[in-house]
């Protein structure tokens, strides 16, 4: 209706971001931004842009130059109850702050026994596919999905970018945000202008299918929908999951969409080795193995160095190889 | 505060024999603080001799004892308010008391326990293993108290190992650019494990590094607890109601204060420590002439706080305490093996409800006995 649309903004995923931090900082007096750029220049990817001059130089900080100290800091502040949203410039600079992360924010709660708690949403673009230089392209989500205390999320679409920050910023618990900077402007959704939540871990049917699931997340997301199309022209009927949150990880709705069709895909641009396409595969493994009709294919990045972009291309997963392991997988 | 100190003179006020240092301003603390900072010390060194004998025993694990270093807990932590904060490492058992943190708490906690660990109400963090991290915890909680204002001071220990860390340089570099109420307490203790702390620095004092961050460096005999008592009190006041940082000041930050608190740990790094390995028993005899508990004994009994009789009444109230408290520790049940899935997240998720049942089942099938054989 008329009064919906004009409470709907057209975004971008970074657009989305930076309204999903404004809506909850109006929510929320202890939300605070801080992190390198964040301030006057509005972010680097401009995912802070305008929040300076909304919120003023005590709640949307530009800090000295330093991951860990970033990190530390919030926990401290996190602990005292304020809520910060510290920004890692690129997730390729986090393991200064790793530490931190996992010696720290993912065990307070634990430590004290519930006393101190750690309500903190580090959000950090990741992932490749935009010509970066080195140490811009990583996707290291199973690094933190490994760690218990931290919840890992990913989204895909500008509505769920906005839901989902504003899940994690109201959550009581430190949170990994990863955002997929291919595709922070690559396309546009309707997007609420009032604060909402997109419940954390809670996967996303994309696309109800027959024949196979497709697991996924990210920018993955978008290739994988293309390549299950295509397929789609062929007869094969293809679901595709988008998992959004890594942790804790959706495993019913793996398991029901598995049972239902027999086949399996996990798409992640991670390298095969230890990456989560593995833990995916395991848990159908464990609890749906009668329903399996043919093996389970990880479509994934090599186990290699990220290259720089030259050879990008051929490290990321993209449509065709991903429409290559559905029909592969069909065919088996 | 309008002069600021030489980060290379050492503010003392006791001699090793207990009389005032000629020029030396004495704290002005009452008689009954006196008498409790004492037996705080007391305690803690009592404490301390328990928690290694319950340790050579098997009956609690590895612990890192404090001995030698009871004058800059206590004195630093008695020098607090009732709003203020610490933010320990791990060998801050007596502070921590101080601050109203049980001798049984810190004892379950080092037998394993982490229930230990939750301070109660106390203004005490958790305890930090790795080291220098709690400095940034410490700057970041300042720093919150700050932007909310709340009038509150935090104050946070380490080591001179600690130093050289990235940590300390951050939490540090922070706390002068956002000058925030924090007070950083260097226990250098002369050793991290094995390694001297001449090997740590070329600087002359790790007080001094405080300049390069903006704000004071205060160096102090760590093991006279009149001398800490004074510069922590000053640094605590200095966090809460800076002056201007005047024109001798090392920087911009006027709230900011690292303290080098120069003492020396008479025991092992841990009960897994040998330092007869890497130092020599004649350095530890130097230092244990300068032994803080005699000296304030010493300047108690000259000023007619203490005689023969309320020391032998201290060290009968100290050993009761402290066996008290290893018996309440010994006598709290283990923790549950369920409660490890508990806090992980405010709320259990589903993964964590199904691997705590299925430890239940376990335990169920086979038995504690048989499944921890």
């Amino acid at each position: 209706m008329s009064t919906q649309e004009s409470n709907t903004q057209n975004l971008t995923l970074v657009q989305a971001v930076r309204d999903g931090l404004k809506s909850e900082m109006e929510r929320d007096d202890d939300v605070i931004v801080l992190g390198e750029d964040v301030g006057k220049n509005g972010g680097v990817f401009r995912a802070t842009e305008g929040l300076y001059d909304a919120f003023g130089g005590d709640r949307v900080i530009d800090t000295p130059l330093a991951e860990s100290g970033i990190i530390g800091t919030s926990i401290g502040m996190a602990a005292y109850g304020l809520r910060p949203v510290p920004e890692m410039q690129f997730s390729g600079f986090m393991y200064p702050a790793f530490d931190q992360l996992v010696s720290h924010a993912a065990r307070l709660r634990t430590r004290s026994r519930g006393r101190f708690t750690c309500p903190m949403v580090v959000r950090a673009p990741y992932g490749g596919g935009i010509r970066a230089p080195e140490h811009h392209s990583e996707s290291k989500e199973a690094i933190y999905t490994h760690e218990a205390g931290l919840k890992v999320v990913v989204p895909s679409t500008p509505y769920d970018t906005k839901g989902l920050l504003a899940a994690a910023i109201r959550d009581p618990d430190p949170v990994v945000f990863l955002e997929p900077k291919l595709i922070y402007r690559a396309f546009r959704e309707d997007v609420p202008e009032e604060p909402y939540t997109v419940e954390l871990g809670e996967a996303a049917v994309r696309r109800e299918g027959e024949d196979l699931s497709v697991f996924t997340w990210g920018a993955m997301t978008r290739p994988t929908l293309e390549a299950a199309e295509s397929a789609a022209e062929d007869g094969i009927d293809a679901e595709v999951i988008d998992l959004r949150t890594l942790s804790p990880m959706d495993t019913d709705a793996i398991v029901e969409s598995f049972k239902k069709t027999g086949r399996a895909v996990v798409v992640h641009e991670a390298p095969k080795t230890g990456g989560l396409a593995g833990e995916i595969t395991a848990t159908i493994q464990t609890e749906a193995l009668y329903y399996q009709e043919a093996p389970i294919a990880r479509v994934t990045g090599f186990d290699v160095p990220y290259p720089l972009y030259a050879l990008e291309d051929y490290y990321m997963p993209e449509d065709t190889r991903i429409e290559d392991a559905i029909r592969e997988t069909y065919g088996a | 505060m309008s002069t600021h100190r030489d980060p290379r003179d050492r503010v003392q006020v006791l001699d090793e024999d207990g009389g005032v240092r000629e020029g030396a301003t004495v704290p002005d603390i009452d008689e009954d603080s006196l008498t409790e900072m004492y037996r705080e010390m007391r305690l803690a060194r009592h404490f301390d001799r328990r928690a290694v004998s319950l340790q050579r025993q098997g009956r609690m694990g590895t612990y890192p004892p404090l001995s030698g270093q009871e004058a800059a807990q206590v004195g630093s932590a008695m020098a607090l308010a009732d709003e203020d904060w610490i933010f320990p490492s791990y060998r801050e058992h007596a502070a921590a008391h101080v601050r109203g943190v049980g001798l049984d708490s810190t004892l379950r906690y080092w037998m394993g326990d982490e229930r230990g660990n939750d301070p109660d109400d106390a203004n005490v963090f958790p305890v930090a293993v790795p080291i220098a991290t709690q400095i940034l915890h410490a700057t970041g909680a300042a720093w919150a108290a700050d932007l909310t204002g709340d009038d509150a001071a935090f104050l946070c220990y380490f080591g001179d190992g600690a130093t050289s860390e990235g940590d300390f340089h951050e939490g540090l570099n922070f706390a002068g650019v956002f000058d925030v109420p924090a007070v950083f307490f260097c226990n250098n203790n002369q050793w991290a494990i094995s390694v001297p702390r001449e090997r740590q620095s070329a600087s002359a004092t790790l007080a001094q590094k405080a300049h390069a961050y903006g704000f004071e460096g205060v160096l102090v005999d760590g093991m006279d607890p009149l001398a800490v008592y004074q510069v922590t009190s000053d640094a605590v006041s200095k966090a809460k109601d800076p002056g201007p940082a005047g024109d001798d000041a090392p920087g911009r930050a006027t709230r900011p204060t690292l303290i080098e608190a120069i003492q020396y740990r008479f025991g092992a790094h841990t009960t897994a420590d040998d330092p007869s390995v890497y130092r020599d028993d004649d350095e530890v005899e130097r230092w244990k002439r300068k032994d803080p508990i005699p000296r304030l004994e010493a300047y108690l009994r000259e000023r007619g706080i203490l005689d023969d009789e309320s020391v032998d009444a201290i060290g009968e109230s100290v050993e009761s305490e402290v066996a008290s408290a290893i018996d309440a520790a010994e006598r709290t049940e283990r923790p549950a093996p369920a409660e490890m899935f508990d806090h992980v997240h405010a709320e259990r998720t589903e993964r964590l409800d199904e691997q705590a049942a299925h430890l239940e089942r376990l335990r169920e099938r086979y038995g504690d006995e048989e499944l921890l054989e």
